[in-house]
């Protein structure tokens, strides 16, 4: 009997090592994303880094304003919320309710399979595709801009907003739907007054995490936005926070401020995301306190 | 009783993860490189494969060309990297520099673009924005667009240092490496852009510079003029540390060559 509990006992200590190991990468990359973010952005000043409007880096007098990126990632995320959204919504409604089941087994798993694509394949076929249609349709001399960025981060957020939605969505009592249809409503009519509004918490967490998987994508968005630090407009080159980021600390020499200032643009767009993942666990809590 | 052999465990199992780095792999000396930033991508390719052979570790400091230069003058490191080659003044303070690869620069267009041929001058204005559309150079009427690396880039230094434009150019993308840049101009036909000589494919077409075509020999002649020499740079009348003077003859060493020109340029030797 003994013997047994000190077993038990040791393989409750592997488990909270385990736990503890990913509790101790959060802290530990948010200690080191804080010290290494900290001095850059002393040495430039706050109000200077983050409301600069110029970043140039490794000029001879270098400049580093991250307002153009704060801003293109702002509207970029904004622009893919807006076009995935609505899609992404009125997919999962279809599928959770409309339906049948063949046709849902079979989008279901094409949405899966879009979860799934690496995003480095958005961005090839972006660079390939869209970026030359967007020059041919709109005649601009080139295609790569935020109007790309947009469009490629729109479908990727599809399938986490189809799924999430379809979760809570399918989540609601077939009792409030039934009372609904016996009250006289129509099928359109029980859908977006009685299963949309019940589900409604769950579908804002859908669109908090397609923020946060639009605010957080680096590789494809770096293939066709064209990188340069521009003021965020529809049809010209921008850069993002994160691939601000990730395009040039293959470059910079550990220690220069270039480097730092790096690190502490990854702060700010670490900031961000935190702000967004507190935002969701607000719709998540809310939801099962109801 | 239950805590106790709880926190033990765990305390087991965190040793015994620290018990893996206790162990460090014996010295066998070290060379120190200091300079280029541009010449990181050969430096870096010829110290692992050296270290491989060897087990001496090689260094390297991206601090500059001008910064590598001084640093062999104050025997800071063993060998000084320029991309550049040395000023008369440097020599006659008893530096000597051995060319270890040609860095050519393709000035690249799309394959349906008329133009052939451009001039440095020209170049230039495009990059800096004072030539806008392909007509004010005998081309389509079409705006240009231009394609760049990313800051920091070694290819971008290096153009920007020779057509002079360093710091006042106006791109249209800046992309993250060289197969960017030539997928990029393949796909658009008002595109240009630069990369490295060795990278360009069949997709894009690569113009000649006052006439010249950028090939291997028109580079190591000098009459290619979108190039730049990588130089080693050592003092005249100090030996260099047994690995040190190793790793130069490595690099030199015919052995060396296809290290170097898998990184994209075009070795001297």
């Amino acid at each position: 009997m003994k013997k047994n509990k000190i077993f038990e006992d040791i393989v409750h200590g592997i488990f909270l090592i385990l736990g503890l190991i990913t509790v101790g990468c959060v802290v530990l990359i948010t200690i080191y994303l804080i010290i290494s973010g900290l001095p850059a952005i002393k040495e430039i000043g706050l109000i200077n880094f983050l409301f600069g409007k110029q970043w140039a880096s490794t000029a001879a007098e270098p400049k580093f304003g991250i307002l153009p990126f704060i801003l293109t990632s702002i509207y970029g995320t904004s622009g893919a919320i807006v076009i995935g959204v609505p899609i992404g919504f009125f997919t999962a409604v279809y599928l959770s309710k409309v339906a049948n089941k063949k046709v849902r087994n079979i989008m279901e798993t094409s949405v899966n399979l879009l979860a799934g694509i690496p995003s480095v394949v958005y961005g090839l076929v972006g660079m390939l595709i869209l970026v030359p249609a967007i020059r041919k349709i709109f005649k601009v001399p080139d295609g790569a801009s935020l109007l790309a960025a947009i469009i490629v981060l729109a479908i990727m957020i599809l399938p986490n907003i189809i799924k999430v939605s379809i979760t809570s969505l399918d989540a609601v009592p077939k009792e409030y739907e039934d009372a609904s249809y016996a009250l006289g409503a129509s099928s359109t009519e029980t859908f977006f007054r009685v299963s949309v509004p019940a589900a409604k918490s769950g579908i804002a967490a859908a669109v908090v995490l397609g923020v946060g998987r639009a605010i957080g994508e680096a590789m494809a968005v770096m293939m066709v936005a064209g990188n340069v630090a521009n003021m965020p407009s529809l049809f010209q080159s921008v850069r993002f926070l994160t691939t601000a980021v990730s395009s040039e600390m293959a470059y910079s020499s550990p220690g220069s401020l270039q480097r730092n200032a790096l690190f502490s643009i990854a702060l700010v767009l670490y900031i961000f995301i935190m702000l967004i993942n507190a935002t969701l666990n607000f719709f998540l809590k809310r939801d099962k306190e109801k | 009783m239950k805590k106790i052999i709880r926190l033990l465990t765990v305390m087991l199992l965190l040793l015994s993860v620290l018990a893996g780095c206790t162990n460090k792999p014996e010295e066998k000396g070290s060379v120190a490189t200091d300079g280029s930033t541009s010449m990181s991508k050969v430096i870096g390719a010829l110290g692992e494969a050296f270290e491989r052979e060897t087990g001496i570790t090689v260094t390297y400091n991206a601090t500059g060309s001008g910064a590598g230069i001084s640093a062999v003058l104050e025997g800071r490191c063993d060998i000084g990297l320029a991309s550049r080659n040395l000023k008369q003044e440097e020599i006659d303070k008893g530096l000597v520099g051995t060319v270890l690869a040609y860095d050519g620069i393709a000035i690249i267009v799309h394959p349906d673009n008329p133009i052939n041929d451009l001039d440095l001058e020209t170049i230039g204005k495009i990059y800096t924005g004072e030539i806008t559309n392909w007509s004010e150079i005998g081309g389509e009427d079409a705006t240009i667009v231009v394609i760049g690396r990313e800051a920091g880039s070694g290819t971008r230094d290096g153009f920007e240092d020779i057509t002079k434009t360093k710091d006042k150019c106006v791109y249209r993308q800046e992309l993250t490496s060289t197969g960017d840049v030539i997928t990029t101009v393949a796909s658009n036909s008002a595109a240009i852009g630069y990369a490295s000589v060795a990278s360009v494919k069949d997709t894009v077409k690569a113009v000649t510079v006052g006439g010249v075509a950028p090939t291997e020999e028109n580079i190591k002649n000098g009459s290619y003029v979108v190039q730049r020499p990588f130089v080693l740079v050592t003092k005249k009348d100090t030996k260099l540390s047994d690995s040190a003077q190793k790793f130069f003859d490595y690099m030199i060493s015919e052995k060396a060559r296809k290290i170097i020109s898998d990184t994209g340029v075009v070795p001297a030797n």
